[in-house]
């Protein structure tokens, strides 16, 4: 009997929900009663950790530094002068390119002074005129990958051009364009220093939990007073954001490989550098280029975001559309985001795809056919602008730049579009919305928050016992034991019910449709660029309809999320089942399974590596939106987090409610990936 | 490079000063910074005050901020100047920062403003709630203003936690409308928007957190009557709680910085003061025009030269 139960884990399983279960029933729920809820024992905590980083960042270390322009010593402390180097170095990196585009001051003040520069009116950065930047982009687009990049790279650039958004947009493309090849180098360095050392793997993975999860909200005012306000200050966020996927992926790349790549490479004699970037980094390339294509797009995905702390571009002109309830502008703006996104995402992927011909002898004009084509558009178009300055009468020229908001739109059919679903669906989806709330959400929620602590941990460390022995226990036990200690533990348990209840919905979607999509070449398609698609689109525009078709109510927060959580379910569904190799599939077809039988077989458990990540990313994409669901109305962690920002000792209550959200997300990392590298095992896939 | 330079440049005009043995500087080259937050008045009201500066002789530069974390960088020095402080909305992140030191306030627009719970106008037009916008009137309609998660209880959509804590929660308390209202906290604006726009297509009554001016005005927009404020009648002050919101300033925040690196900008700053007409006219300029901000700040600028050049002088 005992043996039978140590071998069946379903056993193991019912018992811990029979054990859950009288704890449900029998423990009263009172304030006093430690079983129920524990006293906030950490409630000083914040605080500490609030007075701590104001020390560091106002106190600590001082040294006096001359500020010319109050013409006063100040005392500043250290850390934020060494910062503020940093962030003096990324925002020149950003306002040259930008200034290239667009033109500026920046960059020859940097060489120069305010003083030289404002005395000296016409030592300007000239920025080129929008065909020569889309026109270059075209050539280039037809030069990695022929006429459908070509077309795709000149249509999305012209859109953005034509609907009058090109200077907010070059303005987002010049932060993107050192935000996203930093986060590449950085992820792919620290993937493949994980890939050497266990000990680095280890530490490496709460923290890109960590960095995914935790709500920008959270650490806002500790960004802007560190790095100071502006593109800088985005693009340090956006790196913290989007760096996790690469060292990720870069990691599950260099792991798929079999020894005989590495062994191949040492008989032909490779050095350790010329293994790793001849050998297995190329080898592994599917991999990485999904890891930058998630670069890319969770760079663009902070668009938005990255504008609450200073980055220009497209991000503040959608918040200000939206606050009109403009959707119809906002949706302009989202589809810009999105070119940019997939524009980038494809030609980077052209450029890693492309193999150099090293045995062909070209003339002058083969080799450099493209760059003479450049040229020449350069010239015709730097004239096309000379002449535009004469031709148009209202004092624009179109063929430099067309003017921010002067172009065409097509706002109101947009916004005829929503009014359209409004006035159809509305009626329907309101008793769908009704009955989701009284049967579902409501009831679900009211579990959560009536479950007495002991309960929760005792099913949560009971999961991970069961799956993963007496460690894995341990370590959620810690995890949950952080949030029990704070004050916010019932707010904890809305957020996890929230997260809950889209990760389950997001994971089917996820594997149903992802497996559906992933039977042909077409669809796969599809879906992949609705995946980037979804990913860049701005959330905070389909909050807007969503929030008046289902109200300000938890409805409307649980689709915002499944929208979003949802992709990577989906993503990694399908790059799962598209890694399966052929042979595999064929030598099950000669074994005689049917369709079914060879998803259920081989498919699922060969991808599964793939999906246990996809659903490690689905939760965690499913607590970035936290706060996204904030700004709907909630009353979890999220608000609290919007709420410290005029808090007194906001910094520090941000910073633990960040970390407590963050918990949530370790404690299910840590069962997940348990299970999923014990079934690898199982199988034989490591 | 540019760190030896402005030393350089401060040497020299420090010798420059010595020699001509004048006092005061001129304002500094470098850009004042200005922030832009989601708003149309507010982003109006940038590009205008900053065509003020720039009139001037001054540089000025635009940055997108949070609007409540921006005052954090105001104390910093980072961004100089923010031009409308709502009362209500970011009276605690602006108080917060003038006590961590930095922040200075630079006077008050002449703008009345109220900050109040209230209701679409047409719902008193068709009298789904008799009696209002007296407060009393609430006792005896909740069931028009009930949403499917509220419980049976009527909703206030108050605006997110960080504009005034729990404030609306206490006065439902003291009003003696506890067991008959609830408070849902919405996320922000949009959101209270969006609420507006729903109810007002679907016919149904709700009562939102809502501001004037604003371009809900122009729509409809009736504020709740509550017993009057006196001062200390908020909870937070230890009073009862029972009293509604005192008629709100909108007041004009700087950097400690501002006075001493641009003295005559700042001169300036503090004496721009916008009336709710002005206010008004410059966001209908965008909301109501249809006009891009810079191009309607533009216009403002153009159409009210006289106003604002008494302020440079």
């Amino acid at each position: 009997m005992i043996e039978l139960f140590k071998q069946k884990k379903s056993l193991q399983f019912i018992l811990l929900l029979v054990i859950f279960y009288l704890l449900n029933h029998f423990i009263v729920p009172a304030e006093s009663n430690i079983l129920w809820r524990l006293p906030p024992l950490l409630k000083w905590f914040p605080l500490y950790i609030n007075d701590s980083i104001g020390y560091l960042m106002f106190e600590w270390w001082p040294v006096e530094v001359y500020d010319p322009d109050i013409e006063e010593f100040e005392q500043k402390p250290l850390v934020s002068q060494f910062t503020r180097i940093i962030s003096g170095f990324i925002l020149f990196q950003i306002e040259f390119i930008r200034e290239i585009m667009l033109g500026g001051a920046k960059t020859i003040v940097t060489f120069s002074s305010w003083d030289w520069a404002t005395a000296n009116p016409w030592a300007r950065m000239p920025g080129l005129p929008w065909t020569v930047i889309a026109g270059g982009a075209t050539i280039l687009g037809y030069a990695l990958a022929g006429r459908g990049l070509a077309l795709l790279v000149g249509f999305s650039m012209t859109y953005i051009s034509v609907f009058g958004q090109w200077e907010p947009a070059m303005q987002t493309l010049s932060f993107v364009l050192v935000a996203a090849p930093v986060s590449v180098f950085i992820g792919l360095i620290l993937g493949i220093w994980a890939f050497r050392s266990k000990t680095v793997e280890a530490v490496l993975n709460p923290l890109l939990n960590m960095a995914q999860i935790i709500p920008h909200f959270s650490y806002l005012i500790p960004v802007m007073v560190f790095f100071g306000i502006g593109d800088h200050a985005g693009a340090i966020a956006t790196v913290i954001f989007a760096t996790p996927p690469m060292v990720r992926l870069t990691l599950l790349g260099l792991k798929k490989l079999g020894p005989e790549v590495a062994e191949s490479g040492m008989m032909s004699g490779c050095t350790n550098w010329q293994l790793l970037t001849n050998v297995l980094v190329p080898t592994a390339r599917r991999d990485i280029l999904i890891g930058v294509n998630q670069v890319i797009m969770q760079c663009l995905a902070m668009v938005v975001l990255a504008s609450l702390i200073g980055a220009k571009g497209l991000g503040i002109d959608l918040l200000i559309a939206l606050n009109r309830l403009d959707i119809g502008k906002a949706t302009e703006i989202g589809i810009c985001i999105v070119l940019i996104a997939i524009v980038l995402d494809r030609m980077s992927l052209a450029w890693a795809n492309k193999q150099t011909d090293y045995f062909s002898s070209l003339s002058f004009i083969e080799k450099h056919k493209y760059s003479l084509v450049f040229a020449a558009l350069f010239m015709i178009a730097l004239g096309l602008a000379y002449v535009g300055q004469f031709i148009f009468p209202e004092g624009f020229n179109y063929l430099y730049i067309v003017p921010h908001n002067k172009g065409m739109s097509i706002a109101i059919y947009l916004q005829s579009g929503v009014d359209w679903i409004w006035d159809t669906y509305f009626f329907a989806l309101k008793v769908f919305n009704e009955w989701l709330i009284l049967s579902v959400l409501l009831p679900v929620k009211a579990a959560y928050l009536g479950m007495p602590v002991i309960a929760t941990f005792t099913l949560f460390m009971g999961i991970g016992f069961i799956v993963g022995g007496l460690r894995v226990a341990l370590t959620v036990g810690a995890l949950l034991l952080f949030i029990a200690l704070t004050q916010w533990w019932d707010r904890a348990l809305i957020t996890a019910y929230l997260m809950s209840v889209s990760v389950l919905v997001s994971g089917i979607i996820g594997i149903t449709v992802g497996t559906l999509c992933a039977q042909n070449a077409r669809s796969t398609r599809f879906i992949l660029t609705y995946c980037d698609t979804f990913q860049t689109f701005p959330s905070f525009i389909y909050l807007i309809p969503v929030m008046m078709l289902f109200g300000i109510t938890d409805t409307a927060v649980v689709i915002a999320i499944i929208v979003y959580a949802s992709i990577p379910a989906l993503r990694y569904t399908v790059e799962g089942l598209l890694s399966v190799p052929e042979t595999l599939q064929d030598a099950g077809t000669m074994s005689g399974v049917n369709r079914v039988q060879r998803w259920l077989t081989i498919e699922l458990p060969m991808s599964f590596p793939h999906i246990a990540l996809g659903l490690n990313q689905t939760v965690v994409f499913a607590l970035s939106m936290v706060i996204i669901g904030a700004m709907i109305g909630t009353d979890d962690l999220g608000q609290l987090i919007l709420g410290s920002l005029s808090d007194r000792n906001g910094v520090g209550n941000g910073l633990i409610l960040g970390i407590c959200v963050a918990c949530i997300g370790l404690a299910i990392d840590q069962i997940l990936r348990t299970w999923a590298n014990q079934r690898k095992q199982a199988l034989g896939l490591n | 490079m540019k760190f030896r330079n402005t030393l350089i440049a401060a040497g020299a005009s420090a010798i420059l000063l010595s020699a001509t043995g004048v006092a005061k500087a001129a304002d500094s080259t470098k850009p004042i910074v200005i922030p832009i937050h989601n708003w149309s008045s507010q982003v109006v009201m940038a590009h205008v005050i900053g065509g003020i500066f720039e009139s001037m002789g001054n540089n000025v530069e635009y940055v997108p901020a949070d609007s409540q974390a921006v005052y954090e960088s105001i104390r910093n020095g980072d961004v100089t100047i923010s031009h409308e402080v709502w009362q209500s909305s970011f009276g605690g992140s602006f108080y917060n920062a003038m006590a961590k030191g930095g922040l200075i306030d630079a006077g008050t627009h002449s703008a009345a403003t109220l900050e109040e719970m209230g209701v679409p106008t047409w719902v008193i037009d068709q009298n789904l709630c008799p009696g209002l916008p007296n407060w009393e009137a609430l006792k005896d309609c909740k069931d028009v203003f009930t949403t499917v998660d509220s419980d049976g209880k009527g909703r206030w959509l108050e605006g997110p936690q960080s504009w005034h804590g729990t404030l609306m929660e206490e006065r439902i308390a003291a009003l003696g409308l506890g067991d008959d209202y609830m408070v849902k906290y919405a996320g922000g604006a949009s959101s209270l928007w969006a609420e507006l726009a729903a109810a007002k297509k679907e016919g149904r009554a709700t009562i939102i957190f809502n501001w004037t001016p604003n371009f809900t005005d122009a729509e409809g927009f009736t504020f709740i009557e509550f017993p009057e404020y006196t001062a200390g009648c908020r909870v937070a002050d230890g009073g009862e709680g029972s009293c509604g919101s005192p008629k709100g300033w909108l007041k004009k925040a700087a950097s400690y910085k501002f006075p001493k690196s641009h003295p005559a900008a700042y001169t300036a700053y503090s004496k721009i003061s916008f009336s709710t007409g002005q206010i008004g006219s410059m966001a209908a300029l965008v909301d109501t025009d249809g006009l891009d901000h810079k191009d309607a700040a533009a216009k403002w600028l153009a159409d009210n030269e006289a106003t604002w050049t008494a302020w440079t002088k």
